[in-house]
């Protein structure tokens, strides 16, 4: 998902009683739905790996405001414009509460911004991917926000009571962004002329598989989530989510009048679930390693507007000292 | 009567364009501002601004009663029938420029929105009032970021004066006048612009003076876009990306 490039210690999972005392009670509280705040004991790799996934969930939100940004400035009408832009600010305010959520690990915004733009720390692979025409706008909120919500309804549940809250605020809004990017293709695949059509398949077309691959590696590629799930900073397996998220989306697609493009996707009987292909799992470690089709240009565009607004933000900070100093004289006096 | 009326469409396109190419400016920033906050501020102002234009450019339409919709006038019309002044179109630049002609608006729109809500037009009058909340609280931000930025580092005050430079000279359109300031007038819709330069005027220079910036003392003033006779080689780059959709799917519903 947004942190779908986690690797977590690798380790099996300790069993309660090869734990430490403290490392017991952790896990003991953790079992029985307790919240862990910020000044609680935890285990240092507790810790790490909650930095890791809070932190690459951050940078997504962020970069993940560059595709959709790039059609506010064409979007067809002042309505819509309103909208996608409400949208994409939203993003940013996800961003922001997840770097707060992520201080309180002990690590600062500036720190993981450096560990983004050195290419240290992921974000979703989705982001990767260019928007291309207006139809991705519906794509995107359809497809994408609708992924991102199966993976964060559960975490409104993690053990990090920092994390879990700003999830219930994330996820709030997200619902509303998937039914907005819902609209836009009824608009067009529905709703509009031969061309808005066949732009909403074409979206549909580029925008599956990568959505698909949101989920994370197959669960029998995954061997590190675990320890993640012992300790309920993951709620569910990859392909159980994914699962859902094609159980879910099939049936919209059907309304809209679009295909999935995907010739063996079947309804099992047995299962009372969607069969479907598997993305191409090279494509997304091509994508994770930097070689998807926009990485250099959305780290790029990350890179450019924190170095090109480094004077503003020496500027405040020199002002607010200025001011302090100011203040701390006249009281002086 | 259709006199007045073509009058009062100009002054309402006026109205309406002026946050309609701003905030479409200002949108270009999602994503890429010098912080979140900032990021997040700034498609604040976007939206109420493009919000704003909603409601002028839908009473503009109305007026005109030839069933063209505010979109239609966002979307559909060329350079020449746009009436937004020159500053709101050049192109952003840096985050100074972004915030000093935030600033230079916004001192004027606060005083403008103020006398509009007295308007004799109840229509004028309901837009300006829902407009003058947002604005003031853009001036509010505008101000603090100007102060800031001009008198924080040596470097943030050199690239705040820089941009304050370029844009002096597009200031002086605000107070321009012609027959339709002179027709909204008559009809008490709207002062003349210039009855509040004095207010701009010494809000400006308060500001300005906090932030250790000075104005330029060359009174030259560009005109030419609100009347629509020149406007600058940079809005039509900026309709070009606007209006691709609308024009190049004629009568396609979004
Ligand atoms: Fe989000």
């Amino acid at each position: 998902m947004y942190a779908q490039s986690i690797r977590s210690t690798g380790k099996a999972v300790q069993s309660l009683e090869d734990m430490s005392a403290e490392d017991r009670q952790f896990q003991e509280r953790i079992n029985r739905g307790e919240k862990i705040e910020p000044k609680d004991y935890m285990p240092a790799a507790y810790r790490e790996n909650l930095i890791r996934q809070i932190g690459q969930h951050a940078h997504s939100e962020i970069v993940g405001q560059l595709p959709e940004g790039n059609w506010i400035s064409r979007a067809p009408t002042l309505e819509r414009k309103a909208n996608l832009l409400a949208k994409v600010q939203d993003e940013a305010g996800h961003g922001l509460y997840l770097y707060c959520a992520a201080e309180t690990l002990g690590v600062s915004r500036d720190d993981l911004f450096g560990m983004l733009h050195t290419g240290k720390m992921k974000y979703s692979s989705i982001f990767n991917y260019p928007t291309l025409t207006w139809a991705d706008m519906g794509a995107v909120g359809w497809l994408v926000d609708g992924a991102a919500i199966m993976n964060q309804v559960p975490l409104q549940n993690t053990s990090y009571g920092p994390y879990a809250r700003a999830m219930v605020r994330i996820c709030k809004e997200e619902s509303f962004h998937q039914r907005q990017g819902f609209h836009i293709m009824i608009a067009m695949a529905k709703n509009g002329n031969d061309e808005q059509h066949r732009m909403a398949q074409d979206a549909l077309n580029r925008f599956w598989y990568p959505s698909l691959m949101m989920f994370g590696p197959s669960d029998k590629d995954s061997v590190h989530s675990a320890q993640s799930m012992a300790w309920k900073i993951k709620m569910n397996t990859n392909d159980e989510l994914r699962q859902k998220f094609v159980d879910a989306t099939v049936p919209q697609a059907e309304f809209l009048g679009l295909s999935i493009p995907d010739d063996h996707l079947n309804w099992n009987e047995k299962t009372n679930q969607y069969n479907y292909s598997e993305p191409d799992w090279n494509e997304f470690n091509d994508v994770l390693a930097g070689n998807g089709p926009c990485n250099t240009e959305r780290l790029d565009a990350r890179k450019k507007a924190w170095s090109d607004g480094a004077w503003v933000r020496e500027g405040m900070m020199a002002h607010a000292a200025k001011k302090a100093e100011r203040k701390a004289e006249r009281q002086a006096v | 009567m259709s006199q007045v009326d073509s009058h009062l469409i100009e002054f309402l396109l006026r109205q309406g364009d002026n946050p309609l190419i701003l905030g479409h400016r200002t949108s270009e920033w999602c994503g890429h501002a010098p912080a979140l906050e900032e990021d997040i501020a700034l498609a604040n102002t976007a939206l109420d601004l493009i919000g704003q234009t909603q409601l002028w450019l839908s009473y503009a339409a109305e007026v005109e009663g030839g069933g063209r919709s505010n979109n239609d006038l966002a979307f559909l019309r060329d350079v020449y029938d746009f009436r937004n002044v020159l500053m709101v179109e050049v192109p952003n630049e840096d985050f100074a420029r972004t915030m000093v002609r935030q600033f230079l608006f916004d001192a004027f729109q606060v005083p403008w929105l103020t006398t509009l809500q007295a308007s004799s037009d109840q229509r004028v009058s309901d837009i300006a009032i829902k407009s003058l909340k947002e604005a003031l609280y853009h001036l509010e931000r505008s101000s603090d970021t100007v102060i800031a930025l001009g008198d924080g580092t040596e470097l943030s005050n050199d690239r705040m004066q820089t941009a304050l430079n370029y844009l002096w000279p597009y200031s002086g359109e605000f107070f321009g006048e012609d027959d339709t300031d002179k027709a909204m007038e008559k009809r008490d819709i709207a002062p003349l612009p210039v009855s509040i330069r004095e207010t701009w005027n010494s809000t400006v220079s308060s500001t300005l003076d906090t932030a250790n910036l000075i104005a330029p003392s060359d009174p030259f003033a560009h005109s030419g876009g609100r009347t629509g006779v020149r406007h600058t080689e940079h809005l039509g780059h900026l309709l070009a990306t606007m209006q691709t959709l609308q024009r190049s799917h004629p009568g396609a519903q979004w």
